[in-house]
Order: C-alpha cells, then sequence, then structure tokens
C-alpha cells in the first residue's frame, strides 16, 4: 500500500526525542542498541554519516521552501493582506477571515456542493475498483485478463486538460451523449449549462479515469490470499458469492481499509484541477466546489486573506478527517495508515 | 471464516458436489463477467476512437453530430492548421524542455534523499520522514503557495515556478525508501572494505542495482509533467512559456482565437474540431510509448504496496 511506508511518521516521537534526550536509555531496535550515549553518538554521527546528511539536503531545503514556508504563509488569514503591503499582512485580524468567509452564501454553497461531490464520489467511486479486481480475479484467461488492464490503466495516464476536454467533446450539442439520446428520440441537450447534470458526469468521468489503476493494488492484495481458505470453503459448501464474501473480502481488508483511509483524507480537496476545467458561472449552483471558489476570490479576485482563511479551513478538515478516519480503523480493524 | 481441517475421505466428495452444483451459475457469472468487462474496454476505449474520428471529420458532419467510430468528410485541414500555428510547436517544445528538466530534478532530490531516509541506522530519519509525509496530509493552501512561490521567492513567470514546486512527490520517496531498505547490509559492508565511502557506495553500487526502479520513477515524473498544466496556469503570464497543456486548456476556455490559427485555412473548418485535433497531437506521445513502460509503472505502483 501507498501509506504503510507513513509508519512511524510524523507521530512518532523517537526521532524527535532523539538528540536531546541524555540517553542511557536502551530501546529494542537493533538499529539504535549499540548507540548508548545518545548525545556523545548523534556528534559521533554527523562525523561518521556526514555525506548522508549532505545528499538529504537538497531534499529538505525543498521541503521548507514548498511545503513549510506556504504552511507558514498561510499566516495571512489572520492577517490582513493588502496588495504592495507587507507579503505576510499588516495587521492582525484574529477570525475575521473566516467570519467573512462564514458570512458567505456562495462559501455555503461551495462547501455543501464539496461534501455532497466528495461524498458522492466515496460511496460510488471507491467501492468501483474493488469490484473491478474481484470481477478481474474470476478471469481464467489470462491474456484477455492482461489485455482489459492494459486497456483500463490507459486514461490514467491523460492529463486533466485532455480527459476535460474528452468530457466537453462527448457533452456538447452534437457530441455522442446527443446523438443516442437522439435514437431514443430525446431532443439534444447542452449539457454544460445544466445545473442537475455537472454531478453525474464528473463522476462518469472521474470512474472512467481512475477505475482501472486503482485495482492495482487490490488485484496485489487478492494474490496474496491462501488458496487453502477457498478450498475449505467449498468443502463447507460455501458457493461463489459466499466464497467471495468470506474470504476473499476478508483478505484484502488490510488494503481496503488503507486505501479508504486515505480517501477520506482527500475527500475535501475533490478534483479541483477537473471541477475547474469544466465548471462555467451558469452551473456554479452544483459545480462550485471549495477549492475553485477560494480560487476565484484568491487568485482570480485577489482577495488573498479571505481564499487562506478558506483554504486552512478546508486543509485542517482534511487533516481531522484522516487523523479520525486513522483512529477509527485501527480501533474497530485493526489496521491503519500509522 | 473456516480454518477447520479437511477430512481427506470426504473432501473429494464434497468437492465435486459441489463443483456440480455451481457449474450452471458459474457459467452465467462467467459469461456475464466476460460480457461486462469487453463492454468496460469498449467504453474506456470510445472517447479515444471518437477523438480520432473527430480530428479527420468535416465541419458539417461534426456539427451535423455524424460523427463516430469513423471520420465522416475525411480531410486534414484542421491537422495541418494546427501543426502550422507556430504559438502549438513553440508550447509543445516547451513541454519537452519542462519534462527533461523537470524529471532530472526531481529524480536527483528524490533519490539521494529517500536513499537517506531508508538508512536504519541514521539519527534523525524518522524525524525526516515525518516531515515529509506530514506534507501528504496538510499544506498551506493554494493561495500561500501562489504568493510564496510566486512573490516571495519572486519565480512567477520563470519556468523554476513550474518546475521546482512539485519535485518532490512523497508517494515517490516513499515507495524508493522503501526499495533501498530492502538492499542487503552485507553489500555496504563489503562496499565499505574496499574502501568506498557514503557516496562511492550510492553512486557506484546502490544506483546501479537499482536501475528499473530508477526506470520506473522517471517514468512517473515525466508524464506528471507532461500532462501537467495547473503550475504553469498559475505562474505564467507569457503565453510563449505556455507548455501544450495550456494551450489546450485555452482552446477548451475559448481564450484562445481560432481565427488566429485558421487565417491559412477554412475557419469554420478549423474551429470545429480544432480541440479534437490539439488533444490527439498532446496524448500522441503518452498513447505512443504507453503499451511500452505500462508494465513499469504497474511494478512501481507495486513495489509501494510491498510494504513501507
Amino acid at each position: 500500500m501507498p501509506g504503510t511506508g507513513v509508519q512511524g511518521g510524523a507521530t512518532d516521537r523517537d526521532g524527535l526525542g532523539r538528540r536531546t534526550r541524555g540517553g542511557g536509555e536502551t530501546t529494542d531496535s537493533p538499529f539504535t542498541a549499540p548507540t548508548v550515549n545518545r548525545k556523545r553518538s548523534f556528534k559521533k554521527a554527523l562525523r561518521r554519516d556526514w555525506q548522508l546528511y549532505v545528499l538529504a539536503l537538497p531534499a529538505m531545503v525543498h521541503l521548507v521552501l514548498f511545503a513549510y514556508v506556504p504552511m507558514f504563509g498561510a499566516i495571512i488569514a489572520f492577517r490582513r493582506f493588502r496588495p504592495g503591503g507587507s507579503l505576510i499582512g499588516d495587521e492582525w485580524v484574529g477570525f475575521h477571515f473566516f467570519e467573512l468567509a462564514f458570512s458567505q452564501p456562495q462559501f455555503w454553497q461551495a462547501f455543501w456542493n464539496t461534501v455532497i461531490l466528495g461524498g458522492l464520489w466515496f460511496v460510488i467511486g471507491f467501492p468501483l475498483p474493488i469490484i473491478l479486481a474481484l470481477l478481474l480475479n474470476e478471469v481464467r484467461a489470462r491474456k484477455f485478463k492482461r489485455f482489459v488492464q492494459t486497456i483500463t490503466y490507459l486514461p490514467h495516464f491523460l492529463s486533466i486538460v485532455v480527459v476535460a476536454g474528452l468530457v466537453l467533446q462527448l457533452t456538447t450539442r452534437d457530441g455522442t451523449v446527443n446523438q443516442m439520446l437522439g435514437w431514443f428520440g430525446v431532443d439534444p441537450i447542452i449539457f454544460m449549462q445544466h445545473a442537475e447534470f455537472f454531478r453525474p458526469i464528473w463522476i462518469i468521468s472521474e470512474a472512467w479515469q481512475t477505475v482501472g489503476w486503482g485495482t492495482i493494488l487490490y488485484l496485489a492484495a487478492l494474490t496474496t490470499v491462501d488458496e487453502q481458505l477457498y478450498e475449505a470453503a467449498r468443502i463447507d459448501g460455501a458457493n461463489r458469492w459466499r466464497q467471495t464474501w468470506h474470504v476473499t473480502l476478508p483478505g484484502i481488508r488490510p488494503t481496503i481499509v488503507v486505501l479508504m483511509v486515505l480517501n477520506i483524507g482527500t475527500f475535501m480537496a475533490v478534483g479541483f484541477e477537473k471541477v475547474l476545467l469544466l465548471q462555467n458561472p451558469l452551473i456554479y449552483s452544483t459545480a462550485d466546489v471549495l477549492s475553485t471558489y477560494l480560487f476565484r476570490i484568491g487568485i482570480g479576485a485577489s482577495n488573498f486573506s479571505l481564499a487562506t482563511a478558506i483554504g486552512l479551513f478546508q486543509s485542517l478538515i482534511g487533516l481531522v478527517l484522516i487523523v479520525s478516519a486513522n483512529f477509527v480503523s485501527r480501533k474497530l480493524v485493526g489496521s491503519s495508515l500509522w | 471464516m473456516v480454518t477447520e481441517s479437511v477430512r481427506p475421505d470426504i473432501a473429494g466428495v464434497r468437492n465435486s458436489l459441489t463443483t456440480v452444483k455451481d457449474t450452471r451459475g458459474t457459467k452465467v457469472f462467467r459469461w456475464f463477467n466476460y460480457s461486462f468487462l469487453t463492454l468496460l474496454v469498449v467504453v474506456t476505449l470510445y472517447p479515444f476512437v471518437n477523438l480520432i474520428a473527430m480530428s479527420f471529420s468535416s465541419d458539417g458532419a461534426i456539427r451535423a453530430g455524424r460523427v463516430n467510430l469513423w471520420p465522416v468528410g475525411f480531410n486534414t485541414t484542421t491537422i495541418r492548421a494546427v501543426m502550422g500555428d507556430p504559438m502549438f510547436w513553440i508550447n509543445y517544445r516547451n513541454t519537452v524542455f519542462y519534462t527533461v528538466l523537470f524529471t532530472i530534478i526531481a529524480m536527483v532530490i528524490t533519490t539521494c534523499f529517500a536513499y537517506v531516509i531508508s538508512r536504519q541506522h541514521l539519527p534523525g530519519r524518522k524525524l525526516m520522514i515525518g516531515m515529509a509525509t506530514f506534507t501528504m496530509f496538510f499544506g498551506g493552501g493554494l493561495v500561500p503557495h501562489f504568493v510564496v512561490v510566486g512573490q516571495w521567492y519572486g519565480l512567477r513567470n520563470t519556468i523554476w515556478a513550474v518546475v521546482l514546486p512539485g519535485a518532490l512527490s512523497v508517494f515517490n520517496l516513499l515507495v524508493m525508501k522503501s526499495f533501498f531498505e530492502n538492499f542487503p547490509g552485507e553489500l555496504e559492508e563489503a562496499a565499505s572494505i574496499d574502501g568506498l565511502n557514503t557516496f562511492g557506495t550510492f553512486l557506484r553500487i546502490v544506483l546501479p542495482l537499482s536501475k528499473a526502479l530508477l526506470a520506473t520513477m522517471t517514468l512517473f515524473y515525466a508524464v506528471t509533467m507532461w500532462n501537467a498544466w495547473f503550475g504553469s496556469f498559475l505562474f505564467l503570464g507569457d503565453r510563449n512559456m505556455h507548455p501544450v497543456t495550456m494551450y489546450l486548456r485555452n482552446l477548451i476556455a475559448g481564450s484562445l482565437n481560432t481565427q488566429e490559427i485558421a487565417d491559412t485555412a477554412d475557419a469554420a473548418q478549423v474551429g470545429a474540431n480544432i480541440q479534437a485535433v490539439t488533444m490527439l497531437l498532446t496524448v500522441l506521445p503518452i498513447m505512443f510509448v504507453y503499451p511500452f513502460v505500462q508494465k513499469f509503472f504497474v511494478s512501481g505502483v507495486m513495489l509501494g504496496s510491498v510494504k513501507g
């Protein structure tokens, strides 16, 4: 799983504590056991491993410059930013910009659109790769299986701009969708001018682009399910469906849980780029999400502080969601991201 | 879950019994499954086929809604018009240049860092891993990024605003880290006994043994930059600096005057399918290399899933 590398990551204090503690305590890690006096050993490590630290330097500088400084830059959510004035804002205004954001009806429209779109995608989009992986797993003809995989992975490699272009092309007045509707005597619909069509179109295009690629990890997990369990289930009279339910799904549960936690964490950031490319003012009532709203008022109208406040609000919800999802999954099913 | 042991004497009988009982249902399921997957392939491919058909169809046929799988009123007017537009080629060349530059920078940063955080004895390792992974879950947001990168660092309207910010993908980093962690420790001991220092071991032992991984990661980064548009949209004002994805984006958003491109060709013809042609030319290199590189991508993702 992509996320399991996170183990011992942000929440682990060992790496932080090492330098400050005087030492003497033992750890059961084989890698730190030989170093008893930690303070001295750090100096020694610096002398011994300076080349490693040099190798890490570009990446650390990159992280600081492009991840941590922008986090610090989010301070303008709490300070009044004037064009031409100080880049970190001119004076403290507390939660003024959050209150301002929450008092805008457009903000709440974007907020609920985000929740609905993210929720729909989670309910519909999350199980799709699992279902497709299960179906692919039943295919005995290897060549056919590989062919289906090759084709369904393909859309993953397209630029969002191209995908948006394809969506717009297929849904225009003379596009394929309207041609098909024409066979049933339906008059052409200009889909991208009707707010009620945005969500289905977005969900379908997202599914089209991601479902195949999403199966990779599940297919890998499926190969690790013990064959003997299937045999045992068959002997107990389990049919194919019951085998899937009682053997296959529990077998890939850790993968499902980890990917679910990751998905919940990105819930609030639903496909920003594609929404931005597909939306137009006529359909804002369903197609305007928090990211595009803050983009418009921030980059578009140079309302930096207000947009930063909205972005920070969004990031915090994302963080809270992923931390709680991880906590719940660790308590309930015992597998988690960290 | 069923875990009880199997009595060999009845196992065969009950097994064959259930097999017999299941046959009909299994057959129906298999028929359904193969049909469904075939349909899925058709649905996945249709937009591409439609794209090609549109690119070579006449304006009239497109507007009449008669173009599906096959070009109607075959012509190459638009494709010649787009390829005759100097801006298209400038943007295309930019894409190639940004992709190469970005991939080199990203690979150097990511590979070095991944190797360092894979060394389990190194003090501060967990802090470094923590700093990287935290950025996966929290960020300052779009506007601070825009202000900090564009204004504080003054990278606006420079290519650095496009090629630097994304040059450390934490996902790629963790994949590489878990790969390096699986190197046998004896290898490095042997190298140090032979008189190689850390740099030497890294460059002459570790990297040559990681060619497959390096190729995969290079592809990951290259495709990312080939497809990217948002960084340029945010930071590059000059159309001469845009990548081809921005050329396409401007077409879609209608802010590119098709008349400019069309002044040598039949204007109406070019207007109708210019988006299709540009999309086709944008995805062509990816479609072309895709069959050859696809398995690398898959192995890269699998590598990440083995265990962090």
